[in-house]
């Protein structure tokens, strides 16, 4: 009754090609800004925002890097690890290097650094297909948490092998690094950081890229044949992909948690990773968000429940059970939706579309 | 393998370690602190080949289970760490180890029809990567199952294999060569478990249709195969090579959290061998064994150590940029 797009008439190409070509989208939208800019800050705890909030926006950048790659292109990784790595240390160097530099700029130069390595490690990709690339892309994972325990240098020859951010602010007193910076400034920061970011990633998997990519995810040899090159498709697919997932390094090293060492990077960060986007929905922008909440959501949940419904167990016990919980709703949810939380929302839309008068 | 590929091994194996041999000496030669003997240089080889026929152990479950499913099982790792568990677990609880043996088969033989029924049949066509999170899906599931019954000590297996290290060719080489054992014991298991497989799959009735399964699912089910069955029996089959392996690891480290991410280490070795070759997973162990050890050994040095890490990747993907479907892999023929 609310939700349909009739009426709603077109007069232009551009209204035609909008990402939100219907109203109630748009509104919608607009609604979930206005409550993650205002309504969010004044009624979140601190608990909630540097627990849930801000690791759920960081999680998000890396979903949606990771999606750009697997769900779009189709190239599966298991090294988002090392490339977050990549772009916590990059931006530290840069940072400690030229303190003047402006933060937000530090954030996307250690985005471009990561697209660097991204291609390197994306050379194979190639020649290797499937599972086979997935195990190659491991040993960038490997390589590159080596190398940033192994060398000072990436640490400023930190004793401990911890790096800690700088204090640094996006204006003024607005400290979104460093002990001076407050929870609701650094939640801000990042709201519209990463909106910007994702903004510009569903443009680009709209465009001309997008579907370039999409090709070569369907079938390669087809889409070579109809004139696409995929060294490009591919190699631009690990840079854009390698972009995000630095981006998302930096901010988890900087405003998540402020001082970080490389192993906080390692292979289980990379298969948290790839659980959103498989739970969220591959090739979906919105499943990225979806699937990133679901991921920092579960363990906390998990985590309170015994105490919520009043059981005493010791903490190993919950650990394991933890761990049995998580599986067996991971496998739950790839039986019942394997297609992703985006999917079941899109279900939703259709049906939403009918109602309250479905045939 | 046809005569003249088997005759390029035999002649190209020792070749390449007679080279590599050759480099390092002239390296020695050139840069006094260096330290190179023919000795120690078989020495750290045999190591390395001994430790890689145990990544082969791991390696051959994951290879079982792709070939007659397609399912790349990430879960390995983590039925290597239950099957210890539950092994040293009957052990405390006084049983002799053949027994405790006998009966954590059945245990595994109780999960694989678990998987089966509970998780592959539900997911049955749908994308590789799909399953794929899914045996992660296991992977933790198992893991914490296995923590749960057993708690999360480490916890000694012993089933009374000497482990003192044992000098041989005394003559030869000035010295002797040190080998552990325990690792001679593992190969030895090793070898024996592949050679019983290959009797499996080449002989009997269920491996014959094992085999027919892992070239196309759906002939194999026009000509009366019970697809559910061979997938039951397939995982039972990778099952008891995990308790192999997790006696042999778990004998070696004790048992453990860490022995689910030996895992990850049997990756490279995969991807080296090929995904669907027994032999490959073999092969593929003692290169990446003896290539990870000779490299640690002798040029970990010069970059700061523990290359072990990654070495095994790097060696399995700039191999890979060759020979894109492994060693032994089927050739891949892709049609639009």
């Amino acid at each position: 009754m609310f939700y349909r797009e009739a009426g709603q008439f077109k007069t232009s190409y551009g209204a035609d090609q909008a990402i939100f070509p219907i109203l109630q989208d748009k509104l919608a939208l607009a609604g979930i800004m206005a409550v993650a800019l205002f309504v969010a800050p004044m009624i979140a705890s601190t608990y909630w925002l540097e627990t849930i909030l801000v690791p759920f926006l960081v999680f998000s950048m890396a979903a949606i890097g990771l999606n750009i790659l697997t769900g779009y292109c189709g190239q599966v990784s298991l090294g988002t690890g090392g490339f977050m790595a990549c772009g916590a240390f990059f931006a530290y160097k840069l940072t400690t290097a030229f303190p003047d530099l402006h933060i937000v700029l530090v954030f996307l130069l250690s985005g471009l650094g990561t697209a660097m390595v991204g291609i390197l490690f994306g050379i194979p990709s190639l020649r290797i297909k499937g599972f086979y690339l997935a195990v190659a892309t491991l040993a960038a994972q490997f390589f590159l948490i080596w190398m940033f325990n192994k060398f000072g240098w990436w640490t400023n020859y930190s004793a401990s092998g911890v790096i800690s951010a700088p204090p640094r602010s996006v204006a003024g007193d607005l400290f979104i690094t460093g002990p001076l910076a407050s929870p609701i400034v650094k939640y801000l920061f990042l709201v519209v950081f990463v909106a910007v970011l994702a903004l510009i990633a569903k443009n680009l998997v709209r465009s001309r890229i997008g579907r370039s990519w999409m090709a070569i995810r369907d079938m390669d040899i087809a889409a070579e044949i109809i004139g696409i090159r995929p060294m490009i498709a591919k190699l631009s697919a690990f840079a854009i992909s390698s972009f995000y997932i630095g981006i998302a390094g930096a901010l988890w090293a900087f405003v998540y948690t402020g001082s970080v060492e490389a192993l906080a990077f390692e292979i289980n960060r990379s298969f948290q990773v790839l659980f959103m986007i498989i739970i969220g929905g591959l090739g979906s922008i919105l499943g990225s968000f979806l699937g990133a909440a679901f991921i920092v959501l579960l363990p906390i949940l998990l985590n309170n429940l015994p105490s919520l419904i009043g059981v005493q167990m010791s903490v190993d016990l919950i650990g394991h059970l933890e761990f049995m919980i998580f599986g067996a709703l991971i496998i739950f949810f790839l039986i019942v939706e394997p297609h992703g939380l985006a999917r079941l929302w899109q279900i939703g839309k259709e049906k939403l579309r009918l109602w309250p008068f479905p045939y | 393998m046809s005569p003249r590929a088997l005759t390029a091994w035999i002649l190209g194996a020792p070749g390449v370690i007679l080279i590599i041999g050759f480099l390092f000496q002239a390296i020695a030669a050139a840069n006094s602190s260096f330290f190179f003997t023919w000795g120690y240089y078989a020495e750290v080889l045999i190591a390395g080949l001994l430790q890689g026929v145990m990544y082969s152990l791991v390696a051959l479950g994951f290879v079982l289970i792709f070939k007659a499913s397609g399912v790349f099982n990430f879960a390995q790792g983590s039925l290597v760490l239950f099957a210890a568990l539950t092994m040293v677990g009957l052990m405390e609880m006084g049983l002799h180890w053949v027994l405790a043996l006998v009966a954590t088969t059945a245990v595994l033989v109780l999960v694989a029809l678990a998987v089966e029924r509970v998780v592959l049949r539900p997911l049955v066509n749908q994308p590789q990567i799909i399953l794929f999170m899914a045996t992660i899906g296991i992977f933790y599931f198992l893991d914490g199952f296995g923590q749960t019954l057993w708690g999360s000590d480490v916890k000694v297996l012993d089933i009374g294999i000497p482990r003192d290290p044992i000098f041989i060719l005394p003559g030869l080489v000035e010295g002797g060569i040190l080998i552990n054992q325990f690792d001679l014991y593992a190969a030895a298991t090793g070898g024996i478990l592949v050679a019983v497989l290959a009797v499996f799959f080449q002989k009997t009735r269920i491996g014959r249709a094992l085999r027919a399964v892992a070239d196309d699912h759906q002939a194999a089910l026009s000509v009366g195969i019970p697809l559910k069955v061979i997938w039951a029996v397939v995982w039972s089959v990778a099952g008891f090579v995990a308790l192999i392996a997790g006696i042999m690891w778990g004998g070696k480290l004790g048992v453990q959290f860490t022995l689910a991410l030996i895992a990850l280490k049997a990756l490279p070795v995969l991807i080296l061998g090929g995904f669907t070759s027994i032999p490959g997973a073999i092969v593929g162990g003692l290169i990446i064994g003896a290539g990870e050890q000779v490299a640690e050994v002798f040029l970990g040095g010069f970059v700061g150590g523990a290359i072990q890490d990654w070495f095994a990747y790097m060696l399995a993907m700039l191999f890979l940029l060759f020979r894109p479907q492994g060693l032994f892999g089927e050739k891949i023929i892709e049609r639009v």
